[in-house]
């Protein structure tokens, strides 16, 4: 038995055989000429015999899918075989250009053309380069780009996995996520918790096992074992029994000894927020609006954002819905608010202070909220993210007054902010810590990279210190505040723990992992949690802080967790 | 050359999936099938088999469109085009 360690993201045991992820097709070099001895004939007809087997695979791939899915596999099969896509890149051919770099050069030039038509086309644009990237790989002979398709679950294994491919990810297709790079707060993580897909990261070597070799993943202890033994198989069937016992929330966050601990969820929009509902969340501790600005040119109008707004409110009638306005920048850019050319995104324009270089775009988004909450019976908090100063906090809560937003409150994931928490908290009515950034700033380590997964979690003592500072800031300003933890810390049942310990008053995560950390957070009691707590501080690492809380909640070990 | 006009009866216009269903037929009528807005010269008519080419044309709902082919069958194939058009394909 072959060992893999990593990083755990996501918990679950689970066996299954090992697919893949092809690597992305690499651009043909720019000038590549047909090889010689072959036709501009023979070449283009191998790249029409390329785009009618492309053509083919995606349309019976649609014959399996179904609704939103199944319509656009349908039209960008089409694409594939689609003669202007496919006589653009005849005429290169005839010129004497290979059929792999006239596909490419002729799918750029009709994507570009579909992106200036804005909206719809402009949406279909990436399409036009997934099947572009499909026809090149097929000309190779090289496995298609993207989530392999497969009649049999599996567990996908991947460099790192991108937002663009939560789309195409079947969870009923996934048993588990493994990926070679990333860290903790990467989009695997995120996606696999989403999912309530088992999921490790920064594990290196993986990538380099065969497909349909057969793996055991521990997603909590975060390690991969080729050629599993017995003991591993029980281990996985055990995994299975307790998992379904996990999937229920009473719908009420306690210690033990009954300190309410109310437990909310993410979401990014209203389909989100009703599956949030149906598990049991009390509310929500973070909505995500930028989800209805991405991928788009131009502002949408108040009343578009207003509508998309209330679809989450309606969920939540009669309970508490914290609104994060615009987080753009860095990770998250948008084309009317953002400098992509910035050197640094990560400590550029993005968040609250793309409000200092276009003006407007939330004045208009904090009037589309109050719109939205007028027509709805939602308790609604709104938060601004990077918010750095007493003085932005400030001017953020004369926004929300002038809007007619009644609870202003801000993130704290500069660590500025969680130091300056008392000035912070006299301007504003709430906090709540993003502990994803947080950690990354605090660490001045991308949260993207592989090689810094180490530095970048939550369970680093120096970052648990920030969150304690902003809890005792809530404490000093004298008005018992609410200080929220929103990041994907919350979602670890060990650091939910130390978390409520630290006197954070609120946890939201995502909502599959609700049911795992009520059940181990009603098994300690606040004075527990307190102890904990002070233990995770006085660790030198962020490696004896988790080894040091976990081995004093044997819970975790009997539910897998 | 035969012709025939039609008017755009699905709400999203020929975009999204009208106009996945439209390219397909097109595709499968057995005569070459092109497609302009009323109006507009025959010779910068685009192939209507093409989804991509159906997409930049930008027929909206209550558009009027012509569609032409030549050959055997032309007239046949217009009819049945021009009845998919007509059909609100949205809405199914």
């Amino acid at each position: 038995m072959q060992n893999f360690p990593g990083v755990g993201v996501s918990p679950g045991r689970i066996i299954g055989t090992i697919r893949q992820m092809p690597k992305p097709i690499s651009e043909p070099p720019a000038g590549e000429q047909l090889p010689a001895g072959v036709t501009a004939e023979d070449a283009t007809a191998a790249l029409k015999t390329a785009s009618q087997a492309v053509h083919d695979e995606l349309k019976a791939r649609a014959a399996h899918a179904t609704g939103d899915g199944k319509a656009v596999l349908e039209a960008t099969a089409l694409m594939a075989k689609d003669t202007m896509l496919i006589k653009g890149a005849a005429k290169l051919v005839a010129r004497g250009v290979s059929s792999e770099r006239a596909i490419w050069e002729s799918g750029s030039s009709v994507s570009e053309m579909l992106h200036n038509l804005g909206g719809y086309m402009a949406e279909r644009a990436t399409d036009v380069l997934d099947v572009r990237a499909r026809i090149v790989a097929e000309l190779r002979g090289v496995p298609a780009p993207g989530i392999p398709a497969s009649n049999t679950p599996f567990v996908l294994v991947a460099e790192d996995l991108a937002p663009a491919d939560t789309a195409t990810l079947d969870p009923n297709k996934v048993l588990a996520l493994v990926t070679a790079g990333g860290g903790p707060q990467s989009h695997t993580a995120i996606i696999a918790r989403s999912l309530g897909l088992p999921a490790v990261v920064a594990a290196v070597g993986v990538d380099q096992l065969p497909d349909g070799m057969e793996v055991y993943v521990d997603g909590a202890a975060g390690t991969i074992t080729a050629e599993p033994d017995d003991s591993l198989r029980a281990a996985a069937e055990a995994w299975a029994a307790t998992a379904s016992l996990l999937a229920e929330f009473s719908g009420t966050g306690a210690t033990a000894d009954g300190h309410l601990v109310p437990l909310l969820a993410n979401v990014g929009g209203g389909k989100d927020a009703e599956a949030a509902a149906k598990l049991g969340a009390q509310g929500v501790g973070l909505f995500r609006t930028e989800f209805c600005f991405l991928e788009r040119d131009t502002e949408p109008s108040v009343e578009e954002q207003a509508a998309a707004y209330k679809s989450v409110f309606d969920a939540f009638p009669g309970k508490k819905v914290v609104l994060r306005t615009l987080d753009a920048g860095a990770d998250k850019p948008l084309p009317f608010l953002t400098d992509s050319t910035e050197p640094n995104p990560a400590l550029g324009v993005r968040g609250y202070r793309t409000d200092f270089t276009t003006p407007g775009v939330l004045d208009r988004q904090l009037e589309a909220i109050a719109l939205a909450e007028k027509q709805s019976e939602a308790d609604v908090w709104v938060m601004a993210p990077m918010i750095s100063t007493a003085e932005e906090a400030a001017r953020f809560a004369s926004m929300c007054a002038d809007a007619g937003i009644k609870t202003p409150g801000v993130m704290v994931e500069v660590p500025s902010a969680a130091l300056t928490a008392e000035s912070i908290l006299r301007e504003v009515g709430f906090a709540s810590l993003g502990t994803n950034d947080l950690t990354q700033y605090a660490m001045a380590a991308d949260r993207q990279l592989g090689p810094l997964a180490a530095l970048n979690t939550p369970w680093q003592p120096a970052v648990l210190r920030l969150v304690g500072l902003t809890v005792e800031g809530s404490r000093a300003e004298g008005h018992n505040k609410p200080v929220g933890v929103c990041g994907e810390a919350a979602a670890d049942p060990a650091l939910a723990v130390v978390l409520t310990g630290l006197g954070v008053t609120t946890l939201s995560m995502t909502a599959r992992s609700l049911a795992a950390v009520a059940a181990v957070l009603k098994t300690v009691t606040l004075a527990e949690a307190q102890d904990l707590a002070k233990l995770a501080l006085s660790a030198p690492s962020a490696t004896e802080a988790r080894a040091w809380v976990r081995e004093k909640l044997p819970v975790l070990n009997e539910l897998g967790l | 050359m035969p012709e025939r006009t039609a008017t755009i009866a699905s709400r999203s216009g020929l975009h999204a999936r009208p106009a996945a269903l439209f390219a397909e037929a097109a595709g499968n009528a057995g005569v070459d099938v092109t497609i302009s807005m009323q109006g507009e010269p025959a010779d910068e008519a685009l192939d209507a088999a093409s989804i991509l080419s159906l997409m930049t044309l930008g027929a909206a709902k209550g558009d009027v469109v012509v569609l032409r082919a030549d050959g055997d069958g032309a007239d046949q194939a217009l009819d049945s085009l021009v009845a998919l058009l007509e059909t609100d394909l949205d809405a199914e």
